[in-house]
């Protein structure tokens, strides 16, 4: 019988290594995809119940972790409610960490990046319970409450970015939210407050200045195919450009008027400084034509549309229509058709112009700091790309100045000052509602602030937002705010 | 075994055969030393302090396998060293993890189900001292393999009955006595393993020599069928009755593995399996519950389903190679985390690392299991001991491979380590038969025993 005994005893060998196998397999092939699969609560108490790092705005903290008697131990406080929720984001325990810096930069302020495995080694061996990195933000307070106020709960989204950096002074994203009431452990409220939240037409959890739904640029656009006419060696600052009352679309018996049906030229021949001044659509739609589809997507993409930008929350890239038809390409030259942009987009357009043609790769967290406060990471401005030459830059600037001293942007002017600035009136829809928009910089002459402002149309159909009516007085508070940093 | 054949008959020299009792000592000493430190562990890890009554709770569960070392050494000099050490540390893990179960539920050392584990501990070491002490020579139990049959099957039947039976977790595996809950199954489980081992000594002439050769295997007559038909029957009936995969798939593979041992048949296997194949093919058809168990063996995380299964795999997952230390982690998230997923509870606060070293320990107690059944001198023996191995070897596989997702999942308890008194008892009694039979088979010619089972003073049967 001593046969079958041994033969009984491999059987038994193998049960053991099929085990074995089984349990590497589960705790060491597959332990990383187990951690992180939705509905994990151990991973969620594990990332919830930790001393998390601070969001920090000019030292003072917008977003911390207080201690707590019950059994999670710790609870995330928004100390100014709603003025940085889009920043923020949320840190719920039943739905995790929201949009914003708290879902961006989890791995950061939760203490589980690569970046603190040092930290997280003498943590071990000191007993100290592991704690996540704080951030310090760009963000200048000062322009940042300018811009929440002078929105004043309207929809829309104002982002302000120092020209030479690309750091982000601001970003405001109105209706906002207040994220104390997702982070409380009173569980049943946080359901409710979500679901109002979600349930919200105005989606107030969407961050609209770098998120959500694109915008039509609308008239913000002419500054991108201004750049691109000058670019192209074929036209100056005076060159003449065909520009009628109306505009017939190539292949097409449309007409395309200006503004209010007003003539941009006693000859209908304005210059191209001309027509940005007052923002003459006919000029600038024929302007489109001339340059063709390829030129003007080539030169969106070189201020920065189509990126995958990470400021370290993702940036949903704006684009140029992939093959538009004559006419299409024609109304892409007013920012209209398929043209599509985030605020943060169209502020780096105003900021590549104030930085001399170079756009900068814009960022939201200066420094990450362990719990010990050590430095461990900082970030050092880069450029993303050169959209223009300096003399290009330069052109647009005294073109963008003129818009605010004597054109469509007055309203952004500020005495003793002077401000560059570009309006725009983005219809959609098909009752003729449209966008306020304005993007601009200042001090024109040594830009510290360059700012992009949409303000979303209040109704259906149009109700005479203009940007030069809704939105530059807002950038005006944020050039007040900001401009003498 | 040891006696050396000398030359000349006026110089006899026996060697000196080592009993292993010292070696046993050390062990159980450091086994209950590990328990110590664990328990010590846990109250640090929950408690931030050292346990209160520290030395007074590892004092009554370390005199438990001293006592019964002691009752070796009188009783069964040269029983095998290492299976006392295992089962003691085996046992002394599963009382601090359900400890430590017990504190995340706000239960102290006192008031929880870790203290009436202790109290089970101390009366399935008892029952392991009693049958060491009663059986002084296992063949004795030879006389009662049809008493051993019938105690078996009622054993079986009785959680059917009405008014005792009971039923927990949609399994009929319980009687009520009193205050008490036990699951005779596990009982039954050595009751029937001495019935096989006893049935099928004297059967196995028959079973294993007679029949046809058909496609190079050596078939069995059709009336040498019954035994298997039987206990497939008997399997098919508890998986019908008492919805318990786990005990049936536990029975199955017993008889067929001592059957196996009795014939050494390979057609007994390839006969066992089809039948069982047939059997589970069955079942998957006939049941809901077994088909939701193989879904959720094929997808644990698939939605609208039970979660029991992926949350003893995150559990795992969370505990990763070293594992979250004792009391660090979150077992208490996962269904039964002291009984059937005891074992994904140790994964998660012991990790992988620790995990091998449990399931080397259950590897090691069956080699030595095994190891009895090939030093054991006659039949009956061997096929007891094999078979009292292959079941600890079986059921672990049943219940770990199940959390692991090697097999669907059944519940089964984990041997030594899940909260319940049934299990220990029927395990610590195992190992006391082992060591019996061990002791056996280990002792000197000199001091052999006489097989009680005859009358005559011949030598005992000697198989090769």
């Amino acid at each position: 019988m001593n046969t079958p005994i041994r033969r009984l005893a491999v059987v038994v060998m193998l049960m053991f290594t099929a085990l074995l196998l089984s349990t590497t397999w589960i705790q060491f092939v597959q332990a990383e995809d187990l951690r992180d699969l939705p509905g994990n609560r151990r991973t969620l108490i594990e990332t919830y119940s930790r001393d998390r790092g601070a969001i920090l705005v000019d030292g003072t903290a917008v977003a911390r972790s207080e201690r707590t008697d019950d059994e999670l131990g710790w609870i995330r406080r928004y100390d100014q409610a709603s003025r940085y929720a889009h920043l923020t984001g949320y840190f719920s325990f039943t739905y995790g960490a929201g949009p914003g810096l708290e879902r961006a930069a989890n791995a950061v302020l939760a203490g589980t990046d690569d970046s603190l495995f040092y930290q997280r080694v003498s943590d071990l061996f000191t007993g100290t319970p592991p704690s996540g990195a704080s951030l310090e933000l760009t963000i200048d307070p000062a322009v940042q409450a300018a811009a929440q106020e002078a929105l004043g709960g309207r929809r829309g989204a104002a982002v302000a970015l120092d020209p030479r950096t690309g750091a982000i002074l601001a970003m405001v994203s109105s209706p906002s939210y207040d994220p104390n009431g997702l982070s409380s452990h009173q569980l049943a409220a946080v359901d409710r407050t979500f679901a109002e939240l979600d349930e919200d037409p105005d989606r107030p959890l969407v961050n609209r200045a770098i998120g959500g739904d694109l915008y039509p640029p609308g008239s913000t656009y002419k500054l991108v195919v201004a750049a691109a006419a000058l670019e192209s060696g074929d036209y100056d600052p005076d060159s003449e450009l065909e520009g009628g009352r109306t505009y017939t679309l190539p292949g097409s018996s449309t007409s395309l008027p200006n503004f209010g049906g007003a003539a941009c030229d006693p000859e209908d021949r304005p210059t191209l400084a001309e027509s940005v001044r007052i923002s003459c659509n006919t000029s600038f739609a024929w302007l489109a034509g001339e340059l063709g589809a390829d030129a003007l997507r080539e030169q969106s993409e070189e201020f920065g549309f189509g990126q995958e930008l990470a400021v370290p929350m993702p940036v949903t890239p704006s684009s140029y229509p992939e093959s538009p038809d004559p006419a299409q390409v024609a109304l892409t030259g007013i920012g209209q058709h398929e043209v599509r942009v985030t605020p943060l987009q169209v502020a780096m357009i105003s900021a590549a112009i104030a930085n001399g043609g170079s756009v900068m790769t814009p960022y939201v967290v200066q420094t990450v700091r362990d719990s010990d406060l050590e430095v461990i990471d900082e970030t050092d401005p880069r450029e993303l790309s050169r959209a223009v030459s300096p003399a290009t830059a330069e052109a647009l600037r005294d073109m963008m100045v003129s818009v605010v001293e004597s054109g469509s942007g007055t309203a952004a002017a500020l005495p003793g000052m002077s401000v560059a600035g570009k309006t725009g009136t983005a219809e959609y829809g098909t009752q003729g509602a449209a966008h306020g928009w304005f993007t601009g910089f200042a001090p024109a002459d040594d830009p510290r602030i360059a700012v992009a402002v949409v303000v979303e149309s209040a109704t259906d159909d149009w109700s005479g937002e203009t940007g030069g009516v809704v939105a530059a007085p807002i950038a005006r508070a944020m050039f007040e705010a900001g401009a003498q940093r | 075994m040891t006696l050396a054949p000398t030359a000349r008959p006026s110089t006899v020299t026996s060697l000196k055969v080592r009993s292993g009792r010292l070696v046993e000592l050390v062990l159980v000493v450091f086994a209950v030393a590990i328990v110590a430190l664990a328990y010590v562990n846990v109250s640090i890890a929950t408690e931030d302090r050292l346990p209160t009554d520290v030395w007074w709770h590892v004092g009554l569960f370390g005199v438990l396998p001293l006592a019964l070392h002691v009752v070796l050494r009188w009783r069964a000099r040269y029983a095998d060293p290492l299976l006392l050490p295992i089962a003691t540390l085996l046992n002394g893990l599963g009382l601090v993890m359900i400890h430590r179960i017990d504190v995340s539920q706000g239960l102290g050392p006192t008031d929880g189900v870790a203290a009436r584990q202790l109290l089970w501990t101390g009366l399935a070491v008892a029952m392991a001292a009693v049958a060491l002490v009663v059986v002084r020579d296992h063949r004795v139990l030879r006389r009662y393999t049809y008493t051993a049959m019938a105690i078996g099957f009622v054993l079986l039947l009785l959680p059917m009955l009405p008014v005792v039976g009971q039923e927990i977790n949609g399994s009929r595996l319980w009687i009520r006595i009193g205050p008490f809950s036990l699951q005779p199954g596990e009982l039954a489980k050595i009751a029937l393993t001495v019935f096989f081992a006893g049935y099928l000594v004297t059967t196995r002439d028959a079973l294993s020599l007679v029949g046809r050769r058909f496609l190079g295997l050596q078939l069995p007559r059709a009336r040498d069928l019954g035994p298997i038909l039987v206990a497939w029957g008997l399997s098919v009936l508890i998986l019908v009755s008492q919805r318990d995969l786990g005990s049936s798939l536990l029975f199955f593979g017993l008889f067929v593995a001592v059957l196996y041992v009795a014939t050494e048949r390979t057609s007994w296997i390839v006969i066992g399996l089809s039948l069982f194949v047939a059997g589970a093919v069955l079942a998957w058809q006939l049941f809901s519950h077994v088909q939701q168990r193989v879904t959720l063996w094929l997808d644990p995380f698939a939605p609208g389903q039970s979660d029991q299964v992926a949350k003893g795999l995150m559990g795992l997952g969370h505990g990763g190679i070293f594992g979250t230390g004792l009391g660090e982690g979150y077992p208490y998230i996962t269904y039964f985390p002291a009984s059937d997923y005891v074992i994904a509870s140790f994964g998660e606060e012991l990790g992988m690392i620790g995990l091998f070293a449990m399931l080397l320990l259950y590897a090691l107690l069956v080699e030595r299991g095994l190891r009895t059944a090939i030093g054991a001198r006659e039949g009956f023996g061997k096929l007891l001991a094999a078979g009292m191995a292959f079941t600890v070897a079986l059921q672990v596989f049943v219940i770990v491979g199940g959390i692991t997702r090697v097999i669907p999942l059944t519940g089964l308890t984990t041997p030594f380590l899940s909260a319940g008194g049934s299990s220990l008892l029927a395990n610590w009694v195992i190992v006391a038969l082992l060591l019996r039979i061990s002791d056996h088979a280990r002792r000197p010619v000199s001091e052999r025993r006489l097989d009680p089972t005859t009358d005559r003073a011949h030598p005992t049967e000697v198989t090769p």
